[in-house]
């Protein structure tokens, strides 16, 4: 195999449970074996998906001032945005905070389910690269930091209470975080390979 | 394994799928076509198609984006029909005066110093191919990880904008409008994101392995 950051050729050796290979040239990490990597890793994607629900589904914050309360959630705040026809910065919290999340777990499970029963996905190899695609631009982790700044900003004009959502938010990020320490792309493409 | 020069796939004439990351041997692509990897079906290239023209493009872009997203107000916050703008650096300076230091660190940190240092960074890499530098190959490989995997966290203030606006509905106290500083400062991190991703790190060592052609 090659390294993916100085293209080093490197010899592949199998490796024990936990054990990591590095680039004896750069360091970059070139593959890892992890245990039940696909379990593991389905079972997140799935407990992913249902606090991606919540978190979507309730609000975030209410907002409470003078007898008011108005509850902000991740949709109302792209959809104000959009309201003000600032489509283009509304469409990008919408990718980045909502679509780019929603699609990589499903895309997950769309490629774990399968292999998990050992059955092949159809168009597995197209799904799965879908999903190293938008990892760096799925950024839940980087939201739920911009509704804390927010949050302390707000709280010296009004009341704040923090909603379910923000709660599934955070465990929504802890969650996705665990997916991708789990998942071995290693072994996936080599489930490609022994398929086909 | 020290003792023996160190081979690149290139130099083995292999070349590896970005994709699910087969090796498989170098071939010539058909006119006017593509070679595709045997195992997963995506377009092989030895390297990332005109990455450095790519990365210059995106990182000059953002460069000109960074002044107007920096001059330009993100939000207006209108409170008693009085309107007060406020830009970036000025969000900064109201949390200290406010006396909220940490999260005055967290938004400094997140909006100015990360995508200064990143376009820094992607522009030093940059020029450092182009002249095929031999200086620290490892730790300018590990600047370019770190360029490429803290980016995403300058959209801190464009989420905390997107919350603001929904606070839209409390209309007669105070409003907050977002201002075209927010797209043009959205916009740099996209671009950044999109400069760092076409740029090949292999690069980098590619110049370690052909001292003659220098």
């Amino acid at each position: 195999m090659a390294c993916q950051d100085c293209d080093l050729l490197c010899r592949k050796r199998p490796l024990r449970v936990g054990e990591k290979a590095r680039c004896a040239r750069c360091g970059a990490l070139l593959y890892a074996r992890k245990p039940n990597s696909i379990e593991r890793t389905l079972t997140l994607a799935l407990s992913a998906l249902i606090l991606f629900v919540l978190a979507n589904a309730y609000p975030l914050l209410d907002f409470r001032f003078q007898g008011q309360t108005l509850e902000i959630s991740v949709i109302s705040g792209v959809w104000e945005l959009y309201a003000r026809e600032m489509w283009v910065l509304a469409a990008v919290v919408f990718v980045v905070s909502i679509l780019a999340p929603l699609l990589k777990i499903l895309a997950l499970l769309y490629v774990l389910l399968p292999l998990w029963l050992d059955r092949q996905p159809w168009r597995m190899a197209r799904v799965f690269r879908w999903i190293e695609t938008l990892h760096p631009w799925a950024m839940t982790e980087v939201y739920l930091l911009g509704v804390l700044v927010a949050y302390v900003k707000l709280s010296d004009i009004a009341t704040i209470v923090p909603g379910v959502a923000l709660y599934a938010f955070a465990m929504l990020i802890v969650a996705m975080a665990a997916t991708d320490a789990t998942l071995e792309p290693e072994t996936i493409w080599e489930c490609l390979e022994t398929q086909r | 394994m020290n003792r023996v020069p160190p081979l690149s796939a290139a130099r083995a004439a292999l070349v590896r799928c970005h994709a699910c990351h087969l090796l498989s041997r170098m071939q010539a692509p058909p006119p006017g076509g593509r070679v595709l990897c045997p195992r997963c079906g995506a377009a092989l290239h030895q390297r990332k198609p005109d990455s450095l023209a790519r990365a210059w493009a995106l990182t000059l872009t953002a460069c000109i984006l960074y002044i107007p997203a920096n001059t330009l107000p993100i939000m207006t916050v209108v409170s008693m029909g009085y309107g007060e703008p406020s830009t970036i650096l000025s969000g900064v300076q109201t949390l200290i005066v406010a006396g909220m230091w940490p999260l005055a660190l967290v938004v400094f940190i997140a909006s100015v110093a990360v995508p200064v240092l990143k376009l820094l960074a992607l522009i030093y890499l940059l020029v450092s191919v182009r002249r095929k530098s031999r200086w620290r190959p490892r730790d300018r490989t590990v600047l370019y990880r770190i360029t490429e995997s803290v980016g995403r966290w300058s959209m801190v203030d464009v989420f905390m904008i997107a919350i603001l606006a929904a606070l839209v509905k409390l209309g007669s106290i105070a409003t907050i409008e977002p201002g075209a500083g927010a797209l043009a400062f959205a916009a740099v991190v996209v671009f950044t994101m999109l400069a760092a991703m076409s740029f090949d790190p292999r690069l980098i060592w590619d110049a370690m392995e052909n001292p003659d052609e220098r």
